[in-house]
Parts: C-alpha cells; structure tokens; sequence
C-alpha cells in the first residue's frame, strides 16, 4: 500500500498514516468498505488505537436525492484532511453526520474514537467545530465568548484562564481579549472562532470553508493558525473548501462531487495521476478543438473559455497539439497541473466560481447582520 | 455488501452525557450571558420603563378624576402594583426574544452544538429573562413613594417573589413561543398580539369584581390573572385601608363562588411556570 512518495517532510505522523492508508478513497466509489487502517491506527494513536476519523459507506438521503453516497475514508490522528468540491457537492452533509448534527441514513461513521450515531454526547465532547457562518456574540467581548464556550464545553474551572490566554496567543488576539467582538474585523471573528474551536483541546478540528469570503492575505494568516493549531496542539484538522490552493496545505485531498469521493491522495499524487503537464489551449472553435484532440487520442476535458490537455512533456507536445486541432489557436498555456486541474480531470467540471461568489455573499450577509 | 461495524474507543458503547454539575455550570455561564447583554444595551433597560410609566403616572392621574378617592386611597395608588406586574411581563416576554436574535446571528449553532442538553439552555434562558424582568420590576416597586404608597422591607422581598415567579412562567412561555417562531417580525407581531389583551384582561389596571360575567369568564381564563393578584394583594395588605376603601378597591380572584387563597393563586403560576418550561424545552428541540 505505500505506493506514495513525495510527502513533504514537514508532516510527521499525517504524512505516515496518508502512506498507510492511501487508496482508501479509491475504493469508496465501489461503496467498499476495505479493512484499512487498523494497523496505523493502533501505530499513530496508542492512547485511541482508533483512526481520528473513520467512515464507511456512510451516506444520506434526503427523499429521492442522494446527498452523500456510500462515502468510505480515514483520517489519521494529526493529520489534515480536505474535502474538496463545489457547492452541494456533499461536504457540508458530510461534516453535519460527523459532527452528530444530521443523522446518518446508511453507513457509519466514528469520530476521535466513538460512533456518531451511538455516541453523539462523547463525540460532541472531543470535536472543536467552526461553522461557515458566524456564530459569535457580538454584544460579548472575545474573552466573554471564550468563557462561555469553555463552560458549555465542560473545561474544567480552574483550567478555563489558562487556556483562554493559550488560544488566544495562539490566534495573536491576546491584546484585543477585552474588545466587545463587534469591534472586530471578519478575519478577526473567523480566527476568535478558530480559537474557540481549540478552547476545550478537541481531537478532531472541523473547518467547514473556513476562508470563505475573505481576503488572501486574512485566509494565509488563518493558515498559519490553522497549521500552528496542529504543530502545537496535535489536534486532526477536517476541512472542506472549494478553494484548489487552499487544499495544498492539507495532507490529503478528497475530491467529492455528486455526493461520491471521485479520488482521494495527497495533493501531489493528485497532480501526478493526472499528467504531467497541463496544456491549456484557446482556439477560435473549442468543440472542434476537443472532437479533433479526443479522437487522435489525447486525454482531453473541456473548460470555460480553453481545452485543457493533460500530457506529459508538454512544451515538446505544443507544435503536435497545434497540428491536430487544425484551428487558429490564440493562446497556449502550458503549466504543472493545480489541484484545479485534477478536478476538472475528474468531473469533467471545474469549480466553478459563481458558487465561490455565492457563499460569499451569504457570509457577507452574516457579516453585516452581525454589524447592525 | 457488508458494513463492517466501526472500531471505537471503548469496547462496549457508552456515551458521555453531562452530568449534573456540568448542567448546573451551563444554567449558570446562560443565565450569565443574558445579564451580560441586558447590561450593555442600556437602551433596551430606559425602554422598558416607557410603557410603565405613561400607565402609572398618565393613566393613573388621568382616572382618578373618574374614580373616587376613599379614605386616601384612589386609583394611582390602585394601579402601582399592576403596572409592576405589566413591567415584569413585558421584559419576560420580550426577553424571549433574544432566541430568535440567537438565531438571526448564529450564536444558537454554538449553543445547539454543545455538549449539554437543551433543557439546560433553555433553563438557563428563563433564568436570566426572569432575573431581568424582576430587577425592572422591582425599579418600578420603589416609585410608590412617589404616589403615596407605603412600602416595608418585607413587603418589597414578598413582591420580588411574586415577581420572578411571573417573570419566569412568562419568559418559559416566550421563549416557547420564539422557539417555534423563525423571523423576528413574526414573533414581535404574535407578541404584541398577545401580550396586549393579557395586560388588560388580568386585573393589573381595574379591579376584576364586579365585571360582566363574559369579561369575567376571560380574566379567569388569563393566566396572568393569577400572578397579578398576588402583587396587589400584598402591597395593598401593607397600606391598611378603610373597610369602605377595601370595599371599592378589592383584591383577590373569585373562581366558582370561592376566593382564591394566594396560595392557590401562586401555586397556578408556578404550574402554569413548568407547563411553559416544557414547552419550552421541547420547542428548543426541534430547533436546529
């Protein structure tokens, strides 16, 4: 099983277990639940000897629509897994059935050891949960928020100081403990909520699309504290995003859409089983252009405004493209693939961006309810 | 295909539901959290005095010009203890609302997510929408100087009682109400809706003997009838009036020929208190 290389050496433990345990997501589009991880489970986590995530054909159907379809992975302790894929793509139904918020309707699912359909009271005890809309009090000052999370969340009491004062140096918003958060900005608010999530030293960090709707310089620094999160505290971190650069970071990436994991891999295993190069083409006739490439046997996908040829050696291959596609071509772009890429390889689909604007007009609404 | 079952922590499955202290903890940090708020919104606190006052000072002058004054004792003196009790049940019921403000802003997630039952959320909740609506309450209790009512220690502690006994039957059932309420318009309009009709038709600003028998159907059905009595009779014990004033002014709620004992009355609104906590709760159960 440890057909992967490539794992960036600064992932320890994550990096071990996404060996052990790559090609689990693989099997899920069978629906088969494979016996995997039992070994790096007991190996990473002694004091669990269970994965930090687990599930098997876990799904969830709402009538006729099939929202989650036979999901199947495991996530090692203190690694960073991404759910990656568009909107009602099925993550947030996905993270819901792990965090005990929606019942399962087929499979199961267990969470920093315990069973979410059986064990909901202990699994809420061990996870910290950042939800995609805000959910502070903006009339409480951070400190206040901080508290009552602690309580709700069963610190206990002679602990809650000292770990409001760790959280909050890990966000760096100790100087502004004493701020009502109505002062704050949204980057501010989402990083206060990430320290929230960390108060009570959960196992299991759920992110649902925790950058959405802000700027690239708030969503690196919320990186930072994300990763700084895992180093310092080893907690498991499980986002869902529909942002490519934003899955890099994770250890490994699961590709859903339709409610069915289509790959999961680390980011570059990802790359590489799409190609090794990524040549994007803008001709006057696209359609033609891709009928043409298709049946000279090229392993073409479509996208908006370009066709995308996944190659090898790609700056050799440009003279024979241009040649097959017999068009005028206006533009070639010849890069490594992006996780961008890699789904479009496997949906056909690329994210697109109107659901990247339409989540983040629902936060900016949040947002400026909240600053009323 | 097989679903193998899933590998936990512990070999049988045992679940970790809070325990007591942890209950009690979490009714303390929410009733907490409600004081917070009502502290930091100072205008909410001045508003709620509005109302009380225009009935107290406005309405009070402008029916004793109507209503005889005996021995001392005329309507402004009459209606004090009725506007407390309208003080009280308006801040309960309104304080209510901060569920569906909870709702509006996210911060329900946070709660609903917790690892703590509902019920201790929302007992906490009617705490704090209770210790509110006393603490106006009673701001409302120490203006009788100003119309000429006599108040002792023991008559203020006893009204207190009263007062958060009412306050948190009221505030269970606002918060009943909001929990099965989405938008914020809507639970101001089923709030004014009933709140209004409650106010009138429970004594708090005319004596209930008397009364056409279909009126006094309708008072006997209001619940509020039963916690505004006990207010007005204590205050007016301490104020020792005239049998002739008495007679004008009487206290106490007649239901089938007999006087209610105060008791009574107050045992029906603490009854009446954990009916609208259930509710309550069971409202905040469906809520997600």
């Amino acid at each position: 099983m440890a057909q992967l290389e490539g794992v960036s050496p600064d992932r320890s433990a994550g990096a071990l277990a996404g060996e052990a345990e790559a090609g689990v997501g693989v099997a899920a589009e069978a629906g088969v639940a494979t016996e995997v991880g039992a070994g790096a489970g007991a190996r990473l986590a002694p004091e669990r000897g269970v994965a930090a995530v687990e599930t098997r054909a876990l799904s969830k159907r709402y009538g006729s629509l099939q929202a989650v379809h036979d999901v199947s992975f495991s996530v090692a302790a203190g690694e960073i897994f991404a759910f990656l894929g568009p909107n009602g793509a099925g993550k947030s139904t996905t993270i819901s059935m792990l965090c005990t918020l929606l019942r399962p309707s087929g499979g199961a699912a267990s969470v920093a050891g315990f069973d979410v359909a059986r064990q909901p009271e202990a699994v809420r005890r061990h996870i910290g949960l950042v939800f995609q809309e805000q959910t502070l009090d903006d009339h409480l000052t951070a400190e206040e928020n901080l508290r009552f999370h602690a309580v709700l969340y069963h610190v206990p009491a002679e602990r809650v100081a000292e770990r409001i004062s760790r959280v909050l140096e890990l966000v760096a918003l100790g100087d502004r403990r004493r701020d009502v958060v109505s002062t704050f900005s949204g980057g501010m608010a989402r990083r206060l909520e990430i320290a929230r999530a960390m108060l009570h030293t959960p196992a299991v960090l759920f992110l649902d699309e925790p950058t959405v709707g802000l700027d690239p310089q708030t969503r690196a620094l919320i990186w930072d504290d994300i990763l700084r999160m895992r180093e310092e505290e080893g907690v498991t971190v499980f986002l869902t995003t529909h942002y490519m650069d934003e899955a890099d970071h994770a250890g490994r990436v699961a590709i859903i859409d339709h409610g069915q994991i289509v790959a999961l891999d680390t980011p570059d295993a990802l790359r590489r089983s799409v190609g090794e190069d990524t040549v994007e083409l803008t001709t006057a006739d696209d359609a033609m252009a891709e009928q043409r490439l298709r049946e000279a046997g090229w392993q073409v996908r479509r996208a908006e405004g370009a066709v995308v040829v996944f190659t090898a050696d790609g700056e050799s291959q440009v003279a024979k493209l241009i040649d097959v596609v017999k068009a005028p071509v206006r533009n070639v772009h010849v890069h490594r693939p992006t996780l961008d890429d890699v789904f479009l390889h496997y949906t056909g689909r690329q994210i697109r961006d109107e659901t990247a604007e339409s989540s983040l007009s629902a936060r900016g609404r949040a947002f400026h309810a909240r600053r009323r | 295909m097989t679903v193998l079952p899933i590998r936990t922590a512990t070999a049988q499955i045992v679940d970790q539901p809070p325990s007591l202290g942890e209950e009690l903890r979490t009714i303390g940090m929410v009733w907490q959290r409600e004081l917070i708020r009502f502290e930091r919104t100072r205008s909410r606190i001045l508003s709620g005095f509005i109302q009380p006052f225009v009935f107290l000072f406005v309405l009070g002058y402008g029916m004793s010009t109507l209503t005889p004054t005996i021995h001392g004792f005329g309507f402004t003196k009459f209606v004090l203890p009725g506007v407390v009790a309208m003080t009280v049940s308006t801040t309960a019921i309104g304080s209510a609302i901060s569920i569906v403000w909870d709702r509006e802003f996210g911060f329900l997630r946070e709660m609903l997510v917790a690892p703590v039952s509902r019920a201790a959320l929302v007992v906490g909740k009617c705490l704090g929408g209770a210790t509110i609506a006393s603490t106006q309450g009673t701001i409302m209790l120490l203006l009788a100087p100003l119309v000429g009512v006599h108040l002792t220690v023991a008559v203020v502690f006893e009204v207190i009682g009263c007062e958060l006994l009412m306050a948190l039957t009221l505030t269970a059932f606002g918060i009943s109400v909001a929990s099965r309420i989405q938008s914020m318009e809507g639970f101001a309009v089923v709030m004014q809706l009933m709140l209004f009709p409650m106010l009138f038709l429970s004594g708090a600003l005319f004596p209930l003997a008397g009364l056409p028998t279909w009126l006094g159907v309708i008072t006997r059905l209001n619940p509020l009838t039963y916690a505004v009595d006990p207010v007005r009779h204590i205050v007016q014990a301490a104020q020792h009036l005239t049998p002739q004033a008495a007679a004008r002014f009487p206290v106490g709620v007649s239901l089938f020929g007999t006087t209610l004992p105060m008791g009574a009355e107050l045992g029906i609104v603490a009854a009446l208190a954990v009916a609208f906590l259930a509710l309550a709760v069971s409202g905040f159960r469906r809520t997600g």
